[in-house]
């Protein structure tokens, strides 16, 4: 037996990709997904097989690369959090309709009450929008071994297969212990169904159809998948669905094992055939899945009449935000521990920018200039450690929806009246979705200041390379921006008064304008000093 | 066995380098182990907790339910206060005394002191002074360690050799500091648990 090894479920989603054959990882940095692509950069196997870890530019242009390298035979994990699910879209429904040819395993971490996030969106849903099989593992052993049966799925039925995790999946640990063999790498070899890659009509009319057939075995292979059981229990008033980690929380409640049936549900399609097993058993059906009620709003349509089903859509379990122990503790009727009363004497205390940080110091010259000259101005932000301009003492930003939204939300606005509009966005947002945005408003000679805060790397993840570094002047220049309106400065608090003149000076031309602000984030800066 | 413990701080404290020890000591004593982090935008400053669980049986939830808590560890005395409502009423509190005030409304420090005092299991203790005066100023988050020792979930030994594996690489000075600086909060905490 292998050695154990104490693992974030990050981690062992790495190692059981690795342990696959794995021959690329294809990733932009997200929380809670970037220690996966992380692991691998630092494992000596991966170096030992060359496998491709360097971070992508953008979550489309993982997907299509591992795409690529799934079409040429070998195996291809693509890792992202939820709304780079978004981003990555278009090549992911493309990919249902290519099918995997070397193993394609695509993880998508959600992140459930917002962590460190925009939305809570459930990435469980783009498996049934795309017709593919989507594996939830609901521990770190769990997701080391689903990893790696994940791959040999992917190639068994030539369908890409999501692997879903959620915030406390990924950044926990536990032991993990690795199966013995390591798997070679796959040699290079071109798909046997050369017709589904390539997706004109003619082509795709047929593969459609055949997706849909797979798909009915997809939830066939659900319904018999080890990852998936029914257990009966004393207790028949009641019986329960658990998806993925919602399973723990359920156990936690019952030390000593659950009196009721339980369906725990780690692979999908969803098996409806088991459920109706259990909705023979009992009369009424507890649905407990973190995020979204997927499985809950399935089951409404399947069930025998009288069969009562509860879950998030009737409130029996809390609608929004992350499932915990206590939660699931209240959805199942049991009174709670006792414990102590919570003090009053307790202040919030938000996240902030760090100090000494560059942002800090563009964040007080832009609102020196705006606050006073320009209290028409609008600050059309974006993500990254940037966004908390938003908190005080800065207040600096009004919109902040998407990667990319600051440079085209603030031509829109330009265009709809508003002056000045100022979009501020990072190096690596700007490589990741601005730069088309910058290209539209040359080509539309929108009146707009945007703005890069560009501290050579993207912090608010940790610290991963950044696309664009040392070229982000030429990328403008080369989209077309007037060089002379390419202007860069030092956020430094000794620099205000030319960094004030500077953002006066593009506020008051009429075009387009590109305000490079550069100095490097004070972590990796201070990273940089150790290792010296 | 089970020890369910919540660290606690700020953002950049260092709440995990506790984690790794115990960790590490309770993994090679044999115990089942889950430990959840806090990564990302919470991470700039913000109040940040780890849970970790520690037990001779399987453990389900990587989440520690309300009430089950046996240990709350702060490296901050507000934010102790902060994870209360998760400890089991016969819980211990373990927290440094020196404030992290990066937020503008941080209130009294009398008033923080007074609530901590309420609980019925407190040790509060003055990390970086202890460090200092054992000679060991950078390894604060070890006297904090050491003075959850003599609750004995772990013997204080196994917690040493947890520090000799997770340190050895930085060199035997470094071991020695880190245990010179665990050994001081253990003495502190022995002496002033006897008077609660």
């Amino acid at each position: 037996m292998a050695d154990k090894q104490l693992l974030l479920g990050d981690e062992a989603v790495a190692l059981g990709a690795l342990h696959a054959g794995l021959s690329g990882v294809y990733a932009y940095p997200g929380t809670p997904s970037t220690e996966i692509t992380e692991y691998i950069q630092g494992h000596p196997l991966a170096r030992e097989r060359r496998v491709h870890d360097r971070w992508t530019t953008n979550e489309k242009t993982a997907m299509e690369g591992a795409l690529g390298m799934s079409y040429a035979g070998k195996r291809a994990l693509v890792c992202m959090k939820h709304v780079g699910m978004n981003v990555c879209a278009d090549p992911l429904m493309g990919s249902a309709m290519t099918g995997a040819n070397g193993g394609l395993v695509v993880t998508a971490c959600d992140d459930p009450s917002m962590h460190s996030s925009q939305n809570e969106q459930d990435s469980r849903f783009w498996g049934t929008f795309g017709m593919m099989p989507v594996f939830e593992p609901s521990n770190q052993q769990e997701a080391y071994e689903m990893t790696r049966a994940a791959f040999d799925y992917s190639e068994q039925r030539t369908i890409p297969v999501i692997m879903r995790l959620t915030t406390r999946m990924a950044h926990s640990r536990a032991v993990v212990t690795p199966a013995d063999d390591i798997r070679p790498q796959n040699e290079l070899h071109y798909p046997t169904h050369p017709r589904r890659w390539v997706t004109l009509p003619v082509n795709a009319r047929v593969r459609n159809r055949e997706l849909i057939k797979d798909y009915a075995r997809f939830e066939e292979d659900a319904a018999v998948s080890p990852f998936n059981q029914l257990s009966d229990g004393p207790d028949h008033q009641l019986g329960i669905i658990a998806c993925g980690i919602a399973y723990n929380y359920l156990m936690e409640n019952y030390p000593d094992g659950c009196p009721y049936p339980v369906l725990k549900v780690s692979q999908y399609p969803f098996p409806r055939r088991l459920a109706l097993q259990l909705a023979k058993m009992v009369p009424t059906i507890l649905v407990l899945e973190e995020g979204q009620p997927l499985v809950e709003n399935m089951l409404r349509g399947v069930f025998p009449v009288g069969t009562k089903i509860l879950g998030r859509i009737d409130e029996t379990v809390v609608r929004d935000g992350e499932l915990s122990p206590d939660e699931v503790r209240k959805a199942l009727g049991l009174p709670a521990l006792p414990t102590l009363e919570a003090s009053q004497v307790l202040a919030p205390r938000p996240p902030a920018l760090c100090q000494g940080c560059g942002h800090r110091d563009f964040y007080t010259a832009l609102n020196n200039v705006l606050k006073i000259d320009y209290p028409s101005a609008r600050v059309f932000s974006d993500i990254g450690c940037y966004t908390l301009g938003y908190m005080a003492p800065f207040q600096a930003i009004h919109t902040c929806v998407e990667m990319g939204a600051s440079f085209t939300m603030a031509q829109g606005a330009a265009y709809a009246g508003t002056w000045p509009a100022v979009g501020v966005l990072g190096d690596s947002t700007f490589t990741h979705s601005g730069m088309t945005g910058l290209l539209d408003a040359v080509n539309s000679n929108a009146d707009v200041v945007l703005c890069i805060s560009d501290n050579l790397t993207t912090a608010m993840t940790g610290g991963q390379d950044s696309a664009g570094t040392g070229r982000i002047e030429a990328i403008c220049a080369g989209l077309g921006v007037d060089p002379a309106h390419i202007r860069t400065i030092v956020p430094l608090p000794k620099n205000y008064p030319d960094m004030e003149q500077v953002i006066r000076e593009e506020i008051e031309y009429h075009g387009v304008s590109v305000i490079v602000c550069r100095r490097e984030c004070i972590q990796t800066a201070r990273r940089h000093a150790k290792q010296k | 066995m089970k020890q369910d413990i919540i660290l606690a701080g700020v953002g950049g404290q260092g709440i995990l380098s506790i984690a790794t020890v115990i960790g590490s000591a309770a993994l090679e004593y044999g115990l089942h182990l889950k430990q959840a982090e806090v990564h990302g935008m919470s991470q700039r400053g913000g109040d940040v907790q780890s849970n970790l669980r520690l037990s001779s049986e399987p453990i389900h939830s990587d989440l520690i339910p309300r009430g089950a808590a046996d240990l709350i560890i702060s490296l901050e005395p507000m934010e102790a206060l902060r994870y209360v409502p998760y400890l089991a009423p016969d819980g211990w509190v373990i927290t440094n005394t020196v404030p992290f005030v990066n937020i503008p409304d941080y209130p009294p420090m009398e008033s923080v002191m007074a609530a901590l005092n309420q609980l019925p299991h407190l040790i509060a203790i003055d990390v970086d002074a202890i460090a200092k005066e054992v000679g060991s100023p950078r390894s604060a988050n070890m006297v904090l360690l050491g003075a959850t020792a003599f609750l004995d979930f772990l013997g204080p030994e196994i917690l040493r050799d947890g520090i000799r594996r997770i340190f050895g690489r930085k060199g035997e000075a470094v071991v020695e500091a880190n245990i010179q600086a665990f050994d001081a909060g253990f003495r502190f905490a022995k002496t002033n648990s006897e008077r609660v």
